[in-house]
């Protein structure tokens, strides 16, 4: 635990601020803690910024500031100010569970925003479900968890391929090869596009799943030339990405006739590949960094404007940035009255918020959010050019490959028959 | 047909990459028997101050290599002066020592160079894949086989045709006789050792453009530059050799026939019972290190 003086101090400060101001606060009717006080919100800030996973949740807790700094500028909640608490959970699980359980009894923070990779955030879900507190998770990830402890604003499987997957078939055909990285995220994710594939008729000639850091592909490329596929489906993560696009251009296979096909690609790995590498190959998203929106516009520009003129934004940023506004106008909601998290979450639901991406909304049915999936062609540059858009915001389906389990409010229920 | 002589060019190319990367720890430890634990730190180093000449004077990756070779064979000397010399009696700390060294620089260009991946382009003549007959290949891998064999011959020809091989291996048969015949022993592994770090220096420039460039890249050379070497025999050039030619021949099939999970798994237990057979290897000189 890390119940240090610290921590000791703030919290004596916060009564001394409570008593001088003859508590002008809200009472927590469930559990009689003081969730805000003194006309201040507290939530929690909780991505590493050291560590393995520091480069992107680096950029997610710069979203996550810009976005409380914007809010205070323009007044704050119902007359309230929100106080970012920022901890550094150093790309550990086991610190992020520690820091998770300070902000969350120590700091008393009604909502706590955090998390990239899906092991840190299996790491702090009992913390919120025993205290029944409220995380809010911007990465897109693998489905097949229903907490009511979380609101998720990231992609699930059902929204990045649903329309990806027949648009790969319908342009380049139906032979996919699966590549991913050795964990869970790509397994479930290849689980879906196999139920696809096999809707459309199509075939997976391949299925390969390389350790973590994997930096030789030559195995994998010379299955690739054998089988020949028309798609190279990759779930591929962090520095392998990188490995794996430059040796597919010096084996000199061809984009044009089998692209790579990508859920996990961004501008971050690209400017690390160099572009001429990316050039040619997709990506599906809700969000790119070239999205033309005047809402994007203005959240670029402001990102960088911020951060550093050279600093990208990313399809994880992006709702890092966006569930803040939600959580915004859940308090505002409520009136800035009996601000518990149980009530924030209910407050959440069905909350519409104008994103970067477009309008999106958070699900009733399961606090993941609805999103507007688009296709993006990497350009030699850096950038992806969108060349899909969803007509319409698509629904979130956390157990879209498990017919006889559904995600309701109240957590996972099994379907009878 | 085509599959075979797939399969042979892809084994040989892991091999090629193997060879390079553990060359200079076959040098290192087979010859002064320090156990260099920072030598993926050196690969490290090699890939980023390419990164660096690149990004700073715009240099191509080849003009680079004798540069890089020096500048990470410096900051071998460097390390070899102030901490390795120290410890030639005592072996086992070199251990404790070398990996120090490694958090060390590991955290040294974490914090000045950042903790992004950097990007190192590829000479342009050999982005595109070459035609031979009806196999194509890739022009870098090719180049990298063939940088991999050329100093694997200068580093033979330095050992055993010229007068500092010849010191050095008099020193590596019994180190105090040697000096009795006045050699100067602690130059003589203050330069194996730069030799060493300058050689990993350049296995990570070659590296650096087919894969990727990260202040953590090491950890993964080290462990196959140390399969190899542990199973090759620690002071055989041949079994350095033979080694990561059956290792990269056993990954590229076994990563054919299951995949690249279970072919590393294979191979790691290979060794390990190749080990337990043949405890100095597969080829050995039997020395006595005085």
């Amino acid at each position: 635990m890390s119940s240090t003086r610290r921590t000791f101090l703030k919290s004596a400060a916060a009564v001394g601020g409570l008593a001088g101001a003859g508590f002008p606060h809200i009472w927590s009717k469930t559990s009689g803690l003081a969730w805000a006080a003194g006309g201040e919100i507290k939530v929690g800030v909780l991505y590493s910024l050291t560590g393995t996973t520091a480069i992107i949740e680096t950029s997610l807790n710069q979203a996550t500031l810009m976005a409380i700094e914007e809010i205070n500028a323009a007044g704050g909640i119902a007359g309230m100010k929100v106080v970012p608490i920022v901890e550094d959970p150093a790309s550990d699980p086991a610190t992020f569970s520690q820091k998770a359980k300070k902000l969350v009894i120590g700091d008393k923070c009604v909502s706590v925003f955090g998390s990239y990779t899906s092991a840190s955030r299996k790491a702090v879900l009992p913390v919120f479900e025993k205290y029944d507190n409220l995380y809010w998770y911007p990465t897109l990830y693998e489905g097949r968890e229903c907490s009511k402890n979380v609101i998720y604003t990231g992609a699930v499987p059902n929204q990045q391929q649903k329309d990806f997957v027949p648009w790969l078939v319908k342009t380049f055909g139906k032979k996919f090869y699966l590549i991913g990285s050795n964990y869970i995220y790509p397994k479930e994710e290849n689980n879906v596009c196999k139920i696809l594939l096999k809707q459309l008729g199509g075939e997976v000639v391949g299925e390969e799943y390389v350790p973590l850091g994997h930096s030789e592909f030559s195995t994998v490329i010379g299955k690739i030339k054998d089988t020949k596929p028309n798609v190279i489906f990759s779930t591929v993560v962090g520095d392998s990405v990188v490995a794996l696009h430059r040796q597919y251009k010096a084996a000199g296979l061809n984009p044009a006739t089998m692209p790579m096909a990508s859920l996990t690609t961004s501008e971050e790995e690209i400017a690390a590949m160099g572009g001429e590498f990316a050039a040619g190959h997709f990506t599906s998203a809700p969000y790119f960094m070239s999205t033309d929106t005047p809402e994007n516009h203005k959240f670029v520009e402001d990102f960088q404007k911020r951060w550093g003129k050279d600093k990208t934004t990313n399809f994880v940023s992006e709702p890092a940035y966006f569930q803040v506004k939600l959580f915004k106008q859940a308090v505002e909601k409520l009136g800035g009255k009996d601000l518990t998290p149980p009530a924030i979450r209910k407050a959440a639901w069905n909350q519409e918020y104008k994103a970067p991406e477009g309008l999106v909304k958070v699900d009733p049915d399961n606090s993941h959010t609805y999103l507007w999936p688009k296709i993006g062609e990497a350009q030699a540059n850096g950038q992806f050019k969108v060349i899909e858009q969803s007509k319409e915001w698509v629904k979130p389906l956390p157990y879209w490959a498990y017919p006889g389990q559904l995600c309701t409010p109240d957590g996972l229920v099994e379907k009878k028959g | 047909m085509s599959t075979v002589i797939s399969q042979i060019s892809v084994g040989l190319s892991i091999a090629s990459i193997l060879l390079l990367v553990s060359l200079g720890l076959a040098i290192i430890y087979g010859t002064m028997g320090v156990i260099n634990l920072a030598h993926g730190e050196f690969v490290m180093l090699g890939a980023y101050s390419v990164w660096f000449l690149q990004s700073l004077f715009g240099l191509n990756l080849i003009t680079c290599l004798p540069i890089v070779f020096v500048l990470v064979g410096v900051v071998g000397l460097l390390i070899e002066w102030l901490l390795i010399r120290h410890l030639y009696t005592r072996p086992l700390d070199t251990i404790l020592a070398t990996w120090g060294v490694g958090v060390i620089l590991q955290q040294a260009i974490r914090l000045s160079a950042g903790a992004e991946l950097r990007y190192v382009k590829m000479p342009d003549f050999l982005t595109n894949p070459v035609h031979i007959g009806f196999y194509e290949e890739s022009a870098y891998r090719i180049f990298i086989f063939f940088i991999a064999f050329s100093l694997l011959v200068i580093t033979y020809l330095l050992i055993f045709h010229t007068e500092y091989g010849m010191r050095l291996r008099a020193i590596t048969q019994n180190r105090e006789i040697a000096r009795c015949f006045g050699i100067n022993a602690g130059r003589i592994y203050a330069l194996t050792f730069a030799y060493g770090a300058g050689l990993a220096g350049i296995a990570g420039a070659l590296v650096s453009p087919l894969k990727s460039v990260a202040p953590d890249m090491g950890t993964n050379y080290v462990v196959d530059a140390f399969l190899v070497v542990v199973m090759g025999g620690v002071q055989s050039l041949l079994g350095t050799i033979a080694s990561s030619y059956l290792i990269g021949q056993a990954s590229g099939v076994l990563g054919f026939l299951t995949n690249d999970t279970m072919a590393k798994a294979i191979v790691f237990l290979g060794v390990v019972v190749l080990i337990r057979l043949f405890p100095q290897g597969l080829f050995t000189m039997r020395v006595n290190r005085g």
